[in-house]
């Protein structure tokens, strides 16, 4: 199968405007579960706005939230598929377009240390590939606020701590993170690898539906216990008390060293968007190297 | 501003013109701002310190003032701004004491503060309002009129002048450093 560079473009451009401004049914639909549990009067009224505004993005085609984020981008590449062109640079060009010709805003500096200027258009997006078997390319985009990014932690345990050690880790970090990261939050866990393994998996788990278990039981029971101590915390929405101070735990787990147990904890805020679509190709080539219309 | 929550809310108007107006809102009282505010972020506030450490004149007068942690996306035709909520207030920590000493009111953000920013609020008679973060596009519609005033080479970081009215936020910490997150 061939897909051109182009499609990624503008599937990556549409992506990020759809993210930004249409938040994901299933983080509705906890929201909503959550605001009519929730035991504070004012943590009610916070979900309750919370629903509304992403209503009202909807409605007027406007970001959910101001901070439209730093952009990851995940794309799936099936083996079979063949693209023309410079994947990468069509992602970054899909990025650029999302965020001028959708109005997001642009929060990229160029260089982290110095001179920490705007790059004018959200790129550089951090970019993920994986090569799947199949035909297609599957592409999901993250846009990631800060709020909830810097309040993320790693830390290298060893195995003598044990699950209980993740558990308290997770905990610890929630605790002291939740109240600046825009909760009810969604926790991504990432269990196992390296350091940066277990980062990119708790990332990983943010893509997962909320609410989706893991399906490996045992990994799936320390969620909803992490789950309900995390909501035992009183952090509440908006940081400002209650009983919802996060809507799902998802951990994701890889092999490790015999010497190792990293965790990573990556907080997604209640605006947790996500948008993924999917591009099927052609059997032919575009032999002039111009963008199909399929 | 299409609002069906905040029943109950003190009108406040900012910037503050006299203590007493300050020293009547209480911590864990909601409030509905209007009037007008000055948007800073990271990148303004290193620079308003910087030229204050120089001894300059900050770029705007800071008197009474009230500062909004946040900077917007850009307005699509025929809003006056795009989306707008606050940012992490935290952040802002190492520059808030100095900017209370010389002579701002309040601080509108999400999120808790340090200790440090606790003591200068109660020494300066200040006040710190949080919000809801994540709420940027119906915040956006307390905004009546933005205009850039300093800073422009910031972009979203630049220092908007905010018209607002009927701002939905929170006495978060009180003039007298009572402090709703320290539960």
């Amino acid at each position: 199968m061939y897909i051109h560079a182009g499609e990624i473009e503008t599937l990556v451009r549409d992506l990020c405007i759809k993210a930004a401004t249409d938040l994901p049914g299933d983080v509705a639909l906890a929201l909503l579960a959550a605001s009519r549990k929730e035991t504070s009067p004012l943590g009610r009224e916070i979900l309750g706005a919370i629903l509304k505004n992403a209503e009202f993005a909807k409605e007027k085609g406007i970001p959910i939230c101001q901070d439209t984020g730093l952009t990851y981008v995940f794309l799936e590449i099936g083996r079979e598929v063949h693209i023309e062109g410079d994947i990468k640079e069509a992602v970054t060009k899909g990025v650029a377009r999302g965020y001028t010709e959708g109005y997001l805003r642009k929060s990229v500096v160029k260089d982290p240390l110095f001179r920490r200027e705007n790059t004018g258009d959200n790129t550089p997006p951090v970019i993920h590939i994986d090569i799947v078997p199949g035909s297609q390319v599957a592409v999901t985009v993250l846009p990631k606020g800060t709020g909830s990014e810097n309040m993320s932690a790693v830390r290298m345990l060893t195995p003598s701590r044990g699950p209980q050690g993740v558990m308290d880790f997770v905990l610890e970090t929630v605790r002291q993170g939740a109240p600046n990261a825009c909760p009810p939050l969604v926790v991504g866990v990432g269990v196992g690898g390296m350091m940066d393994t277990a980062s990119f998996l708790a990332k990983k788990a943010l893509l997962r539906p909320v609410g989706d278990s893991n399906c490996d039981s045992e990994i799936a029971s320390m969620e909803r216990m992490l789950l309900a101590a995390i909501n035992n915390l009183g952090v509440g929405p908006g940081g400002l008390g209650g009983s919802t101070t996060a809507l799902a735990v998802h951990i994701e787990t890889y092999p490790t060293h015999i010497g190792a147990l990293p965790v990573a904890v990556n907080l997604q805020c209640h605006a947790a968007r996500r948008a993924s679509g999917i591009l099927r190709g052609a059997e032919k080539p575009c032999l002039d190297n111009k963008q199909p219309s399929r | 501003m299409r609002r069906d929550f905040w029943d109950g809310a003190l009108r406040v108007s900012v910037p503050f013109t006299d203590d007493l107006s300050v020293r009547r809102l209480k911590a864990g009282s909601k409030v509905l701002l209007s009037g007008i505010v000055y948007t800073a972020r990271d990148a303004a506030h290193k620079r308003i310190v910087e030229a204050l450490d120089r001894g300059e004149e900050p770029p705007f007068k800071l008197d009474g003032q009230v500062i909004y942690y946040a900077g917007p996306c850009p307005p699509p035709p025929g809003r006056v701004i795009g989306s707008l909520g606050p940012t992490t207030s935290g952040r802002m920590d190492p520059y808030a004491p100095r900017l209370c000493a010389a002579g701002v009111k309040g601080m509108i953000g999400k999120g808790k503060r340090s200790k440090a920013v606790v003591r200068a609020i109660a020494r300066y008679g200040a006040v710190y309002f949080a919000t809801i973060g994540g709420l940027g596009a119906l915040l956006s519609q307390a905004v009546k009129e933005a205009e850039v005033v300093v800073y422009p080479d910031l972009g979203p970081e630049a220092v908007y002048r905010l018209e607002i009215v009927d701002f939905p936020a929170l006495v978060a910490i009180d003039s007298l450093g009572r402090d709703m997150y320290d539960r």
